[in-house]
This record gives C-alpha cells, structure tokens and sequence, in this order.
C-alpha cells in the first residue's frame, strides 16, 4: 500500500513498527503531491527538503498539512492573499509546537479562502483548488485546500481554521471528518485573526479516531491566548473505545430541516442518518432552537465587524505588501490595501466598518451581540433535553465553480453550520452517504455542548461504525 | 428605525476603512452591499430588551500573569519582514507636513 493513503493510527502503527520511517512517508507524499496537486491544488507550498529535514528530527513523526494561515516557523503564511506575498513566518504557532510535542510534524501548506472568507476556496488570490471527487466542482472552504488534501489522499491529516464552517463543510463536500472545537479549547497564537470570537483551529482526518488523536495534540490551555481556559484535556482517543449509539439522546431540531434550499439528497442522507442511529439505539429527541433563523444576519454583522478591526494590521508598514505609488500615509494605507486584499475581505472590511461606524454601531453591532446570546440560551435549553444534535452540515453538496456568483447566496452555505460557531460549542462533520446521481459525498453535523468534545467524538465514532 | 439612514454609503465606509475602490469597485460593492446589509437588518425585529450583549465566544475574565521579561523576537528577526527598513527601524513615507523625509 501506498504510504499518503495511510490515516494516522495506521501510520504511527507502522511507525512504531519500523515498517518505515516518517521520511518516507513524506517522500510518498511529495510523489502524491508531483502526481496530482497540478490538477486537484489543494497545496499551495511543499518544501520537501524542509519537510525531511523534520522527519529525519523525528523519525516516528506524523506528518500533517497545514492550512496557510497557521505560522510555521521559516515558512511562507500567505492566507491565500497577495498582500502577504513573500512573507515568512518569524515563529510557530502555538498549534505547532503542540504537533511537535506529540508526534507530528507540519508537511506542506494548503490553499484556502483568502484570510478564512468563503466557502468554497474560489477566494483564493493564489490558486483553484478542486474537489478531489469531482474535479468540475469545488471543495467548499474556506478550509478548502486541507479538506481536498485529505478526500484526495494527498496528506495523512491535516489543520483547518473554522470561524462559521470553514472545516465542517469542506469536510462534507470532500468526504473527511473534521471538528470544530468549542471556543478556547485550542489556541490561536499564531494563527492569523479573522474573527477573534469565533475563530478556532480543528482537525480535518479520515477518520473518527484520527481526529480523536490530532484534536488531543491540538488543545489545551496556552498563556499566549487568554482564551485558553484550564480544563483538562481527556485522552480522546481513549474515550472512543467505549463509543456507542446505545442509549444516547440525539435533538433534532426541526429549524435544522424545514429550510428553503435544503438539497432533497442532502435531506435524505441526514433523514437516513438519524433513521441508522436510532436502529443503534440512540433516542431520537425533538428540539427547537427558535433563533437560529436570525443566526446567519447576526454572523455577518460580528464576523466582518472582527474582521475589519484584525484586518487594520495590514498597513504596509511593518510587513505585507506596500503599495510602491504610496507617497503620504494616507495612500500607503489605502493604496498598499487596495492593490493586497481580494474583492470578498474588501467587501467584508467595508460591511464591518460600517456595522461599527458612528450612528449604526447599536442598531447593528450591538444587536446582533444581544440576538447572539438567545442563539446561544437556545442551545443551552436545548442541551438539557438531549446528549447532542444531529444536523445536515451544509444545505447542498459541493456546488461546480463560478455556480454562487452572489456573496449572499454564498453566504447561506454557512446556515447549518453558523449558530453553533456563534454559541461556542463544539461540532463535527462526518461523512454520511452519497448522493444517488452525482455520487458526491455528504457529511452530516454532530454537535454537542461546549467543551464536550469527547462526547461528540464518541457518538461521531458511534456513527462512523454504523454508516 | 428610519430605514433610510440605516442604509451603507460604500464610498463614506471605504474611507473609514482606508480601502481605496476603483469607479468599478464602488458599483457593484454598492449593490452587493445594500443586499447583505438589508438582510442583515432582519436582527431589528427581535426583542432584546433586557438581554445582555454576548461579547464572546464563551464567558471569560481577565486573566493575569506576572509582569515579567520573556525571551522574544530579537530586532532582525522582528523586522525580517518589513517592507522599506534603514537600519532597525521601519522605513516609512514623510508623515509630518514640513518635515525632511
């Protein structure tokens, strides 16, 4: 077998074996990569001497892609915009001196939406990525380029960022489980700032267990992010060898299925997966989350907001692109962000400055905080009936290039995926089905309530084992 | 709410935000944005009277540490990445009026 096609338990099996070493996993997956990254491109940079040098440091190490907005240290961080052209990380992110201590080394840097914004990676400035499934199609995102990596085989693991479904539903179009911690439960030192509040980074595996492993690797409390509490991080994978459907209560909340634009195929798939888990046991509970159709307006009134205050750092002064027309500093802001950032966060910049703005900040900004905190009470309310929720994770399968011309209807990709981002609760993906004519792979959506992520990698490995 | 004086003026906002738009930018971020910010305005119709702002992703306080000197980026690394330096300093375009750059 070839090695790239190796999960992670199977690769520190080997490893441990002396089956082979990590080097040699990383030269099977450069030949992967020469292979097919001209026509899938989920990688936008795979230093292979860099990349050995690492594995032959620690020759059992795993090695794992990593999404282009993560700081690895003497390596390019683009975020798939121009305006960070030539850039160098100076250090590593707090999320990959945690890989190093347990086992894992950071292997190539995947393509995504550029700075986190979008759905489906066409926002990169750098490059197409495609669906490794169905080339025609796109790979949602923004996690796009990690999502691609490893539904195509292309990586063993890899990291995705999530700020509204940015591994949950690239994960759904590209068949891999991914998990979207709950907010703190993994630091984001070093991990470029889209949404402070909502921003976390996950694992994107090919398996339950897989991600049971990376997660745990992952999180934890950093003094470099104060948003880091100090709960205890269970070993996860251990949690999983008791994983069952048997007497686990699962929400179905029907906001989650009467929606306009909700795929019938998508619809079946998710309908079949409830109808699997509660042929395993599991109870099916009914649930309402009576906010969640105003999830969506209140995402994008405090993302961008976020976002347009993170985003004030690129100012040509201190690294990124300067503008070489820039003759006052009025025009080196200005022109230097004109010529570096693509159309979506320019557009994203301009949505939070002026939900921000003088006049419209309470109508607008604050609201949306207050609306926020029923989204939130909603899932509180609904977790005292239920053990999770089991959700569709994106309304459609992955949809064909240039198909979403207009950013609102781009937009509501998020829907499924948005109240839980806002609540910060912990959520997954795990692949559920095919659709019948197209053959594309459809994930579904697990959540449980915060900081309960062993509980919501054990009923996704319960699910994994029955679907 | 006056619906008038809720809408976006692009030009005024891009201004704000030191984002300089082409005439092509500005039309058609002007229509794209009027759409979003008026689906956005859907939030008004929810009554928050006496609920709290969520200012987080989970309830947090101020968390303390000692004031104490840690080891950090020295100088050259720190300006490794700048675009225009003279020495080890950031070398930027003339800010104040009347003065040699």
């Amino acid at each position: 077998m070839e090695l790239y096609k190796l999960g992670i338990k199977a690769a520190r099996e080997g490893l441990e074996k002396g089956d082979f070493t990590s080097a040699e996993i990383v030269e099977s997956l450069y030949k992967r990569y020469n292979e097919v990254n001209p026509e899938i491109g989920a990688y936008l940079y795979f230093d292979i001497d860099h990349a050995l040098e690492l594995a032959k440091a620690s020759p059992k190490a795993v090695p794992i892609a990593i999404k282009d907005l993560i700081n690895v240290k003497g390596q390019p961080c683009t975020c798939a915009s121009k305006i960070l052209k030539g850039y160098l990380s100076p250090y590593d992110a707090t999320v990959i001196s945690n890989l190093k201590k347990n086992s894992f080394i950071p292997c190539g840097r995947v393509n995504m939406d550029e700075f986190a914004m979008g759905s489906s990676t066409e926002n990169s400035a750098l490059g197409v990525t495609r669906n490794p499934y169905d080339l025609t199609r796109v790979p949602g995102g923004s996690s796009g380029g990690s999502a691609a990596a490893v539904g195509g085989d292309m990586c063993i693991a890899a990291l995705g960022s999530d700020t509204g479904g940015s591994i949950r539903q690239p994960a759904s179009f590209c068949n891999c489980v991914g998990i979207k911690p709950s907010y703190g439960r993994v630091s984001r030192y070093g991990v470029t700032a889209f949404a402070s509040s909502l921003d976390q980074v996950g694992p994107m595996t090919k398996s339950v267990e897989d991600a049971a492993v990376l997660l745990g690797a992952l999180a934890g409390c950093d003094q470099m992010d104060g948003t880091t509490p100090e709960v205890p991080v269970p070993d996860y994978a251990k949690l999983l060898e008791r994983a069952s459907m048997k007497g686990v209560k699962i929400g179905v909340a029907k906001e989650y299925f009467d929606v306009t634009g909700l795929d019938p195929e998508v619809k079946r798939i998710t309908d079949e997966a409830l109808k699997k888990c509660e042929e395993a046991g599991a109870e099916l509970v009914e649930v309402s989350l009576p906010h969640t159709e105003y999830a969506m307006a209140v995402y994008y009134i405090i993302a961008p907001a976020e976002a347009s205050a993170n985003l004030a750092r690129f100012d040509g002064v201190r690294y990124g692109h300067r503008s070489s027309e820039a003759v006052d500093v009025y025009s080196l802001y200005t022109k230097s962000r004109a010529e570096g950032f693509g159309p979506e966060v320019k557009r994203r910049i301009i949505i939070g400055t002026f939900v921000l703005s003088s006049g419209y900040q309470d109508a607008y900004y604050t609201q949306a905080l207050k609306v926020r905190t029923l989204i939130k009470r909603d899932f509180d309310e609904a977790f005292k009936k239920c053990d999770c929720l089991l959700t569709p994770c994106a309304p459609t399968p992955a949809f064909k290039f240039k198909e979403l011309q207009d950013p609102l209807t781009m937009y509501l990709n998020d829907l499924f995926t948005i109240p839980s981002s806002l609540a910060g609760v912990c959520a997954s993906a795990v692949p559920a089905g095919f659709t019948n004519n197209t053959k594309l792979p459809v994930g579904v959506q697990f959540i449980c309530p915060g900081y309960e992520e062993g509980r919501l990698l054990s009923i996704s490995k319960a699910f994994e084992d029955i679907c | 709410m006056d619906e008038i004086t809720m809408d976006i003026d692009v030009e005024y906002t891009a201004k704000l935000a030191r984002l300089e738009l082409t005439e092509q930018e500005r039309t058609t971020f002007q229509a794209q944005l009027d759409g979003i910010v008026k689906y956005v305005q859907k939030i008004s119709e929810v009554d928050v009277s006496d609920v709290p702002p969520m200012m987080h992703g989970r309830e947090i306080v101020n968390r303390f540490r000692e004031d104490v000197v840690r080891p950090s980026l020295d100088v050259q690394t720190a300006l490794s990445n700048a675009p225009k330096r003279v020495g080890d300093e950031f070398l930027l375009p003339k800010i104040v009026e009347g003065a040699e750059s």
